[in-house]
């Protein structure tokens, strides 16, 4: 009776701490697993090895620019998708969220029938202007763009539907097109939203394996990041494996806490 | 460079089918009941609901008229303070003064320029850098107006501007928007629900029930001679200008009233006819305030039957339909009206 | 250690008198899972519909996957009766685990063909093509059997492959040719047989890309006579006829 702590409100309903925890411990224990069965001693010496580098550089680069391509293309789409007056937005909608349950690896097949060399744009992008996407590192980021854009484009789109579209009326009132209200008052009252999608988006982009591997391949320094390279490191050396992991881990880790703090500061 | 809007607007189940005409300098009214279409007329009027028909024009341009022509909001020469102002809450005070200066292609400096001088002539000059949800509502009302103002629109659209403000910051801030509608010299339309902001801030009433215009008047006319009970109900209201000195209240309109809580300075004394009472000979007791008045004329609505007397000043007054047979009253009659000083609320104007 | 093997060999050769048993019915019945490489797909489930065939009230259940996997779930513990692996060291890595019971036997043999779209778009004649900087070639990663065995090939050819993917699996690389992605690529004979979308090379340094596929019966087997009996099916005339059809050498 010491304490000095009061409870304002009545105790936590154990319904919902109970499942809470589970499902905390359930998220967590598998990481502790690997950071357990990880071997510290090699992990310095793999770290700074030349090939985990480059696959960590190059994951860090396409993951950022698979992120710029979904914020350039996704933010407008949700905009579409929220206050647009398009006929079948739901469809749309559901149709947006598409890449989520498909298997990373069909939607880089997917990809490979659209934009592969005989695929149906590819073919001509191929013939007309010489380009090949696949096997490229412009294909990780279209493949690792594909299966994270969803993640933006809801988040965004959710923001969108709780802002009172009233602010966007005043700006118009004010003598602002739509473009420039969107631009000053709608994007600036979403932004939380935004930077949530675009966190969840990037960390998305990091961790794809299935259609980045099936679109553009895997080749050392072009197109194996991370995940490709734990990947193939469990075939031979599991040991690898995890610290490969384990940086990946670490390193998504610190770039989305160094976010969350920076743009996400909770309602204080 | 009259406004003239017949607007006709149809939506499921409701119609509103109201003529407004505004004149340059003139502040008009628009009140009645929730659902009666107020809001309608005036998003139709910012351009930011088209018409389903009729037209609006100002001077020589036509804004909308269906099917030809219709003007976005953000092409119309408009200002528009809404019910809760609606700041963005991202700009300071002085960037939402001089978001529509920018938007209408005003340069940045010289944008912020004149925002200052408009959140000066406010009272706000202080508060330039503060975010909206710093200010109070009398401020935010302030910077709202400001907002509106600062593009110098041909058309100011007010909708419910004090509804949002606490009764005490009410008064203050009914009485500086008063003066800055006197200062604008272009068209204000004002919505809103509450017969004294009408009443104090108005040249002109334009009542609306059920999407249609019931009556449309002075302050003055529109209260001596409802047309309907409804605004009989509204509209019921003795408004006199005047000057306070202490608890005495000399008029504009002649005459002088007693008021319970002292003020100075120019006011507008206020009490419904339901506080008047009617007596043969002077009145004895409490009601400190007795003059001699005429009866001008009788309307019976629902409930009540509404007096209308000459004297100094003249006066409204709602009995019920037995007082008016005991009294036997007829126009001409001869009688005293009396009020109690507590019943009387003085306002700075 | 002598009494032990003693026991193994009656143990095994207790096995063998049912497995014997098996094959004129009746013993064998329940359920047989069998975790066996990916490659053979197509030719277990054949072998694995005869057998239940054959065999009344027996359920043959297939985990395909890659060697490497099956043998990390084998050894963490997954209830499975025989392994049948795509290369020895993955039969090893559950072996020295102390996973098999007995020895593992080889039943199939692979190797390596050139996989081209088909029509060949590109004139792929033979390895030296993989050394061209303009061909798309897919190979298998080195981490996998199809990369090791596709290395050695190119050391015996003395070529240097110029590959633009490294695929995961032999499948991935499978899927590349067909969708006519890259020009060439090096495969299992078995995995050209299996579709009729690429055409196969064959070429003379393929003889040192050959694998051996070994197979076992597990040590924590829940059906031990199971186990004999589907082993012994596979190295029938039959089994043997089914994995020479697909492309397997059978020793």
């Amino acid at each position: 009776m010491t304490s000095a702590r009061r409870r304002t409100r009545g105790r936590l309903p154990v319904v919902l701490v109970l499942p809470a925890v589970v499902g905390l411990a359930f998220l967590l224990v598998p990481l502790v697993g690997l950071l357990v069965r990880a071997p510290w001693d090699t992990l310095p010496e793999q770290l700074f090895s030349s090939s985990v580098g480059e696959a960590l550089r190059l994951s860090l680069v396409c993951a950022s620019l698979a992120t710029v391509v979904c914020l350039v293309l996704g933010v407008p789409l949700a905009w579409l998708l929220a206050r647009g007056d398009v006929p079948g937005r739901g469809v749309l909608r559901a149709l947006v969220t598409v890449p989520l349950v498909l298997p990373p690896v069909v939607g880089g097949v997917a990809l490979l029938f659209v934009l592969g060399r005989r695929g149906l744009v590819g073919q001509y992008l191929d013939a007309w202007f010489g380009i090949s996407l696949p096997f490229t590192t412009a294909g990780v980021v279209l493949a690792e763009a594909f299966v994270a854009m969803p993640f933006l484009v809801i988040s965004v789109e959710g923001a969108l539907r709780a802002a009172d579209p009233r602010y966007e009326e005043a700006a118009a009132t004010l003598g602002a097109s739509r473009w420039l209200a969107f631009r000053r008052v709608t994007l600036p009252s979403i932004l939380p939203g935004v930077v949530a999608g675009t966190v969840l988006c990037w960390a998305r982009a990091l961790g794809e394996f299935g259609a980045t591997i099936t679109f553009a391949g895997n080749f050392p320094g072009e197109t194996t990041t991370m995940p490709l390279a734990v990947y193939l490191a469990l075939e031979t050396d599991p040991d690898a494996a995890i610290v490969l992991s384990v940086v990946l881990l670490l390193v998504s880790v610190g770039v989305l806490a160094a976010l969350r703090d920076r743009w996400i500061s909770g309602p204080s | 460079m009259t406004l003239h809007a017949d607007l006709r607007v149809g939506r499921a189940g409701f119609v509103l089918a109201a003529e407004v005409t505004v004149e340059p300098g003139e502040v008009v009214a628009l009140l009645g009941p929730n659902g009666a279409g107020k809001t309608t007329a005036l998003r139709a009027l910012a351009g930011l609901l088209p018409l389903s028909g009729g037209h609006i024009r100002v001077g020589g341009q036509t804004w909308d008229a269906p099917p030809e022509v219709f003007r976005p909001a953000e092409r119309r020469p408009i200002g528009v303070v809404f019910q809760d102002y609606l700041l963005f809450a991202h700009l300071s005070a002085l960037e939402n003064v001089a978001f529509g200066l920018r938007a209408r292609g005003t340069g940045r400096a010289a944008a912020r320029e004149e925002a200052a001088r408009w959140l000066d002539r406010v009272g706000l000059a202080a508060h330039a850098k503060a975010k909206p949800r710093t200010l109070s509502g009398g401020q935010a009302q302030r910077v709202a107006l400001a907002r509106a103002l600062a593009t110098s629109p041909e058309l100011l659209l007010l909708d419910e501007p004090l509804a949002a403000l606490d009764a005490a910051t009410r008064l203050h801030v009914r009485a500086e928007l008063g003066h800055h509608l006197r200062d604008y010299p272009g068209h204000t339309l004002l919505v809103t629900h509450d017969p004294l902001d009408a009443m104090v801030l108005a040249d002109r009433l334009v009542v609306l029930e059920h999407g249609r215009v019931v009556q449309e008047g002075t302050p003055t006319e529109v209260a001596r001679r409802p047309r309907t009970s409804y605004v009989a109900d509204l509209v019921g209201l003795n408004l006199y200008r005047g000057t306070a000195h202490g608890t005495a209240v000399s008029l504009d309109a002649g005459g002088t009233l007693t008021i319970a809580t002292p003020a100075s300075g120019p006011v507008h004394v206020v009490f419904p006819p339901t506080a008047v009472s009617l007596h043969p000979e002077h009145p004895t007791g409490s009601p400190r305030n007795a003059w001699r008045v005429t009866v001008a004329g009788i309307e019976r609505h629902a409930h009540t039957t509404r007096v209308r007397l000459d004297g100094v000043p003249p006066v409204l007054a709602d009995i019920t339909t037995a007082t008016v047979a005991d009294l036997r009253l007829q126009p001409g009659d001869e009688l005293w009206a009396a009020v109690k000083a507590t019943e009387v609320h003085a306002y700075p104007s | 250690m002598r009494a032990l093997a003693l026991v193994v060999l009656l143990v095994v050769a207790g096995c063998g008198a049912d497995s014997s048993g098996a094959e004129v019915g009746g013993a064998v019945d329940g359920r047989v899972t069998v975790f066996a490489a990916a490659s053979l797909t197509e030719t277990f489930t054949r072998l694995g519909e005869d057998f239940e065939a054959a065999h009344p009230g027996v359920e043959v259940v297939f985990n395909f996957g890659g060697s490497s996997a099956l043998a990390q779930q084998i050894n963490q513990g997954a209830p499975a009766d025989v392994f049948a692996s795509a290369a020895p060291a993955n039969m090893t890595q559950v072996g020295d685990a102390g996973g098999i019971s007995g020895a593992a036997v080889t039943f199939a043999r692979n190797r390596l063909e050139i996989a081209v779209p088909k029509g060949n778009p590109a004139g792929i004649t033979g390895l030296a093509d993989f050394g061209d900087a303009d061909a798309k070639i897919a190979l298998c990663a080195e981490q996998v059997p199809c990369g090791a065995a596709a290395k050695r090939a190119f050391e015996a050819a003395g070529v240097t492959a110029r590959p633009d993917t490294l695929e995961q699996d032999v499948k991935a690389v499978l899927t590349k040719v067909r969708l006519g992605e890259v020009d060439a690529a090096l495969v299992y004979r078995t995995d050209v047989r299996s579709t009729g979308e690429v055409e196969g090379i064959e070429f003379p340094e393929a003889d040192r890309t050959v694998n051996d596929y070994p197979i076992a019966p597990l040590a924590k087997a829940r059906n031990a006579a199971g186990a004999r009996a589907f082993i012994d099916h596979v190295r029938s005339d039959r089994g043997r006829a089914v994995l020479a059809e697909a492309g397997f050498d059978t020793p």
